[in-house]
């Protein structure tokens, strides 16, 4: 089992971050969920590890809750 | 046409028991004469312990109700003396194909394996399952058993005592009273027995509804099981198409919350949903229309005293996955063989073992129950972001498929850790661990034929496979080989030369070892018994 990666892991932040908001753009509120919705599946199967996935879901509702 | 279910099966006869001068004691009486309860009392009746069925009406269900029997039911009821007669009355399925819209998205086969006797499903009207086992419970009652089934008895008080249960039972000709040396109550979701001693059902209800019709009709359609998410013709919403024997198919429709049920199964209503499914050239006919809304719930437990509940009496589930019907049969198979050594002076541990078992069943069939129902019947903005997301990808990406929830079908429990479980040796396979039913396979000529589950009988017995066992045993023993038999290698032996079983009368794996050892079987025994 692979612990969750916090440190920065992605080349191009700044890039990827500028994608990441044109997929939205024009997007109404609950089209932007759908995408989102579709996107977290994606990567989850793909980063597969069971544990891991588990430990994002802990870290992501953390800011939720605080 | 007078149908099975408006025949009075079981008609009201007066028993000696009503004009005696104090009420006379049974060792187990049932409450319930529905699938489970009728199951109960064939197992206890094949044992030689006598039981007296009581039910408020005097024939079968009305309406189709429970359809899919799923294959350790079927196997279950093999035991019993009637999977064939199931089987062959019903229509065999293995293969779900789930839609979203018009396109499939997904199907699954439920049994890719061969070498089982019985299928993953059959479906079989739920009165034809009652008319089959009360044949059989009457032709025990002939050929001796000690067994009664009274119609149009109807349970109106119970007394809870140390060592018995006082039942008052109302009939046509006025009440009588009874003493139960063990009462199993098998009497439904709404369960009078567990309304009069006051017990919770703990549990949640889900708000959507849904319309359940079975209609008559003539169709090529193959058997399988067909489910869809937002049709054409339901749009928005579920559908679930499933056929039935004698040209009967049951026609499930998801229409929402806030509803007029009464409104809603006014055929006016219900056929022209129902043709814009079938088609405007289909001919068909109402044969039987219930709106419904579900509930997941289970008694905190099983057992309270002399007091026994089984299935829907004891926990409900949402329908999808045909988990209630088939978890009841279960329970009362985990019960009949306990029940029946506690009152030949075994340990009532044993009960407590049964209490334990199935509420582990029960809760696993809620988990899988509550999230289909999730799935299906999304409760949040989010999740039905989710649901959608899935169905989405699902159409153009292999993985997100298995993700498609429209129901996990009905599988046995696996005891594991269970307070009867023995020994496990290491290097055999994990499907016949100890909790896990035995599971079936082909055997050969050379070994008699037939099918492993037939040989291993309806008590404790042994199992060996390519291991010397002493001729002379407290337990029966059957003796097979694996050479030539590549499923029972591959399902019982694993990467082992041989392997020894011991098997309860339910059919689960009690304990295994890979060579002989006379007084661990003795000690696996005593604790499968609750001796130990």
């Amino acid at each position: 089992m692979q612990r969750l990666v916090t440190t920065p892991n992605i080349d191009d932040q700044d890039g990827f971050y500028a994608e990441l908001l044109a997929v939205h753009e024009g997007l109404d509120a609950a089209q932007s969920a759908s995408l989102n919705a579709r996107l977290i599946l994606l990567l989850a199967n793909h980063i597969g590890d069971r544990a891991a996935l588990s430990a994002a879901l802990r870290e992501a509702m953390r800011s939720a809750v605080d | 046409m007078t149908r099975i279910f408006e025949t009075p099966l079981y008609p009201y006869a007066r028993a000696a028991d009503q004009d005696a001068a104090a009420p006379v004691r049974h060792p187990v009486v049932v409450a319930g004469a529905g699938p489970v309860g009728l199951v109960a009392a064939i197992d206890l009746a094949q044992r030689g312990v006598p039981v007296v069925v009581l039910d408020e009406n005097d024939r079968v269900s009305f309406g189709s109700r429970a359809i899919c029997f799923a294959k350790r039911t079927l196997e279950i009821l093999d035991r019993l003396g009637c999977g064939e007669e199931a089987v062959t009355r019903g229509v065999t399925w293995n293969t779900g194909r789930v839609f979203k819209g018009e396109t499939e998205i997904y199907s699954f086969d439920l049994l890719p394996e061969e070498g089982h006797r019985r299928p993953a499903f059959v479906n079989l009207q739920q009165y034809t399952l009652e008319e089959i086992l009360v044949r059989r419970l009457r032709d025990l009652a002939e050929a001796g058993a000690p067994v009664q089934l009274r119609g149009a008895n109807s349970i109106s008080a119970v007394g809870a005592h140390h060592d018995h249960v006082r039942l008052e039972v109302d009939t046509p000709e006025g009440p009588y009273s009874l003493q139960a040396g063990w009462l199993v109550a098998c009497d439904g979701a709404g369960s009078p027995v567990r309304r009069m001693l006051g017990l919770d059902f703990p549990g949640r209800g889900f708000e959507d509804c849904f319309l359940i019709a079975d209609v008559a009709m003539h169709s090529d359609l193959s058997t399988e099981r067909r489910f869809w998410f937002d049709p054409p013709f339901n749009r928005g919403q579920s559908a679930l198409l499933h056929r039935q024997p004698e040209g009967i198919w049951r026609i499930d429709l998801q229409i929402g919350p806030d509803i007029d049920r009464e409104a809603e199964k006014a055929p006016e209503r219900v056929i022209p949903r129902i043709r814009s499914m079938l088609g405007e050239e289909a001919r068909f006919t109402l044969d039987w229309v219930s709106i419904y809304s579900f509930q997941c719930r289970r008694m905190e437990r099983f057992r309270h005293g002399r007091v026994i509940f089984a299935g829907d009496a004891a926990h409900q589930v949402s329908p999808f996955g045909a988990r209630g019907a088939n978890s009841g049969i279960q329970d009362a198979d985990n019960l009949g063989w306990k029940l029946a050594a506690v009152i030949a002076g075994g340990s009532e541990r044993l009960l407590d073992s049964y209490n334990w078992e199935r509420v582990l069943a029960a809760d696993e069939n809620i988990l899988a129950s509550t999230r289909s129902t999730d799935f299906i019947s999304p409760r949040s903005a989010a999740s039905r972001a989710f649901r959608d997301a899935v169905l989405d990808l699902a159409a153009r990406h292999e993985f997100a498929r298995p993700m498609v929830n429209s129901g996990r079908l009905s599988v046995p429990c696996i005891y594991d850790d269970g307070p009867l479980n023995g020994t496990d040796a290491r290097g055999l396979p994990a499907r016949t661990r100890p909790g896990a039913p035995a599971c079936d396979a082909a055997l050969d000529r050379k070994q008699g034929g037939g099918w492993l589950l037939d040989r291993l009988g309806g008590g404790f017995c042994l199992l060996a496979i390519d291991v010397d066992m002493p001729e002379e045993n407290d337990l029966p023993a059957v003796r097979l080989t694996a050479k030539g038999a590549p499923t029972l290698a591959e399902r019982w032996l694993g990467k082992a030369d041989g392997a020894i079983y011991l098997i309860r009368p339910d059919q689960h794996i009690a304990a295994r070892w890979t060579s002989w050892d006379g007084p661990a079987v003795a000690a696996a025994l005593a604790r499968a018994e609750a001796r130990g």
